[in-house]
């Protein structure tokens, strides 16, 4: 066999594969087999009995479940997202334009949120236990225990509404230039990058506070080195690992968190697809969605294992 | 246990959490008006008869929330109660059990985790009948998960501890040792936990309540009330930032009780508090 390192990673991937797969099983089931019957549920108590027959047939609620599942499965690997209840469009199209709207807010956010968390990680980690440490995660406590649209409607009231600084909603068009599109999109981002900020500064400052604690870090002070050197050649070589952790598990949380700020501020992302459809009740829309969701979410926390495996040197060096 | 050594903090945050579910308790007496009258005009200024104004259709802002606070308590604390049940009883039976119970218990956890709560309750919120009952089992069933993860490693430890050891000698059942053994032992960490997953469970039911797939009409939590009220913020009307400040008031000061207990407990390591 190869290097051990690439093992261990062929054999991550193959696992996030089996999760991904097992995943997309959950979420069909999640939709099909529940207790009564889908058809009468999506159209209500009211409706009538050749209606249900319908969409029973629309659907294909004739067939046995497991046919149903991998029909599904075959039309996603070919591409096919299949198609939209409530206006019978391809799911595909409006999928892909709403995710790369997603995409350039969950990216923005991230470019914000991953440098500032981790230099005022390494702030409160200069100034442990004292008071810009102890006001960090104070704020910190707080900015947990808020919900996301007290965060966005404070901004959008007091920044868009009362100063009139940003736009209230963020609906950004094909015809916008960069610098319009981000103006458009400046309350959300800071939205996100708030909501995420906080979880990651502290876990950063938990990572680097941890490496600066072993003995080596001590050894290597005692030997009189310089403290930009021992940051340099043994802290941050052993904090890498951690801290890109940290910043995976947070994106996947900004995955999530993009839906319901992109509700606030009417952004026409991905989330608010979905919301939208959960409440006409369109299951393949719904389904389509969160697969994509959970697609990111795997393989984001996936990268962040491989991450830890490739930083770690007792792996990469084998005896 | 010495008051005195309860921080300022603790206390606040307790005092405060109090305060909420007396408002919980006592809605009907302590509303001014019904959950549903409307007294007045629409988004009407705070006065000395209206001390927050009215909302979008005219009705007392204090007394819809009175009513709100006692509908989000009541489902955060229902979902709570489920998912620590099943999640501590499952824990504790996979930890004492062991083999392949354990293990299927702990594939299906991770897989149910492997997606994002919020998106995985989407998905079933859209097949299933929008009521409280329905959304009180899927946020219990889907936070149990996390419950399951810290009982079970918390149940581990203690399985292999001399007392488990001979209540096993002697013949006692695995309900006996996850019940009389285990739980008592275990109840400390647990407690701790206990608020963290009820904060959460606030925030995930404002999330979705806000979203408008939680609570529905006319039944309201605060959630429901930020989404009432949200189309005020372009008008220069902040009738939705008040619920959703009062969520924050709520989870805030549980997180301060929450966080002294986690302190105190991890304090001991383990000693009878």
């Amino acid at each position: 066999m190869g290097h051990p390192i690439l093992n261990l990673v062929a054999q991550r991937i193959a696992l996030g594969l089996l999760l991904l797969f097992l995943a997309s099983g959950l979420i069909f089931i999640g939709t099909q087999i529940l207790p009564g019957d889908v058809a009468q549920s999506i159209l209500g108590q009211s409706a009538t009995p050749e209606a249900v027959a319908n969409l029973r047939k629309e659907l294909g609620l004739n067939d046995p479940a497991y046919v149903r599942y991998f029909k599904w499965l075959a039309g996603l690997l070919q591409g096919d997202l299949g198609t939209a209840l409530s206006n019978g469009k391809p799911i595909g199209e409006a999928v892909s334009y709403r995710f790369s709207n997603t995409i350039f807010l969950a990216s923005w956010a991230a470019l914000f949120s991953v440098p500032l968390a981790v230099i005022l990680g390494l702030f409160a980690v200069q100034y442990k236990n004292r008071w810009p440490d102890k006001l960090i995660s104070g704020v910190t406590l707080a900015s947990i225990s808020l919900p996301e649209f007290f965060i966005g409607y404070l901004l959008m009231f007091y920044v868009a509404v009362i100063l009139g600084w940003f736009p209230s909603v963020s609906i950004p068009n094909e015809s916008m230039s960069l610098l319009e599109k981000l103006d458009t999109i400046a309350l959300p981002v800071t939205v996100l990058v708030l909501v995420v900020l906080a979880h990651m500064m502290r876990m950063t400052r938990a990572a680097i506070l941890n490496v600066m604690q072993s003995a080596y870090i001590e050894t290597a002070e005692l030997k009189g080195l310089s403290p930009f050197t021992v940051i340099r050649k043994h802290a941050f070589p052993n904090a890498i690992a951690p801290i890109v952790n940290v910043i995976m598990i947070n994106l996947a949380y900004l995955v999530v968190g993009v839906i319901i700020v992109e509700s606030i501020f009417v952004y026409p992302g991905l989330g608010q697809y979905l919301v939208d459809h959960v409440s006409k009740r369109d299951v393949p829309v719904v389904q389509a969605c969160a697969l994509i969701f959970a697609s990111v979410y795997i393989t984001l926390n996936i990268i962040a294992d491989l991450v830890s495996i490739i930083a770690n040197p007792r792996l990469r060096h084998p005896k | 246990m010495n008051l005195r050594r309860i921080p300022l903090s603790a206390i606040v945050g307790m005092l405060v959490s109090f305060g909420f579910l007396f408002v919980a308790i006592f809605a009907p007496l302590l509303a001014p008006y019904e959950l549903g009258q409307s007294i007045g005009d629409v988004w009407e200024g705070a006065s000395d008869k209206l001390p927050l104004g009215t909302d979008n259709l005219g009705r007392d802002l204090v007394s819809r929330m009175i009513y709100a606070t006692r509908t989000t308590i009541f489902i955060a604390g229902a979902a709570t109660f489920i998912s620590f049940s099943l999640g501590s009883i499952l824990g504790f039976t996979a930890a004492v059990k062991g083999g392949w119970l354990d293990m299927i218990l702990s594939r299906a956890v991770d897989l149910l985790m492997s997606i994002p709560t919020l998106i995985f309750a989407l998905v079933v919120l859209a097949v299933l009948p929008a009521n409280i009952i329905t959304l009180i089992l899927v946020m219990g069933i889907l936070d149990s998960t996390r419950v399951y993860r810290l009982s079970r490693a918390v149940a581990v430890d203690i399985n292999v501890m001399d007392y488990v050891e001979a209540a096993r000698l002697r013949g006692e059942g695995t309900s006996w040792i996850v019940f009389r053994e285990i739980l008592p032992n275990a109840l400390s960490p647990l407690v701790a936990e206990l608020g963290l997953r009820f904060i959460f469970a606030i925030l995930f039911l404002s999330s979705l309540s806000f979203l408008g797939l939680g609570v529905q009409l006319p039944d309201i939590d605060l959630g429901g009330m930020v989404k009432e009220n949200k189309e005020g913020i372009i008008f220069h009307i902040p009738a939705a930032l008040i619920p959703a400040f009062v969520i924050s008031i709520l989870t805030i000061s549980v997180n301060l009780v929450a966080d002294w207990i986690l302190n105190r407990t991890s304090d001991l390591k383990g000693g009878r508090g």
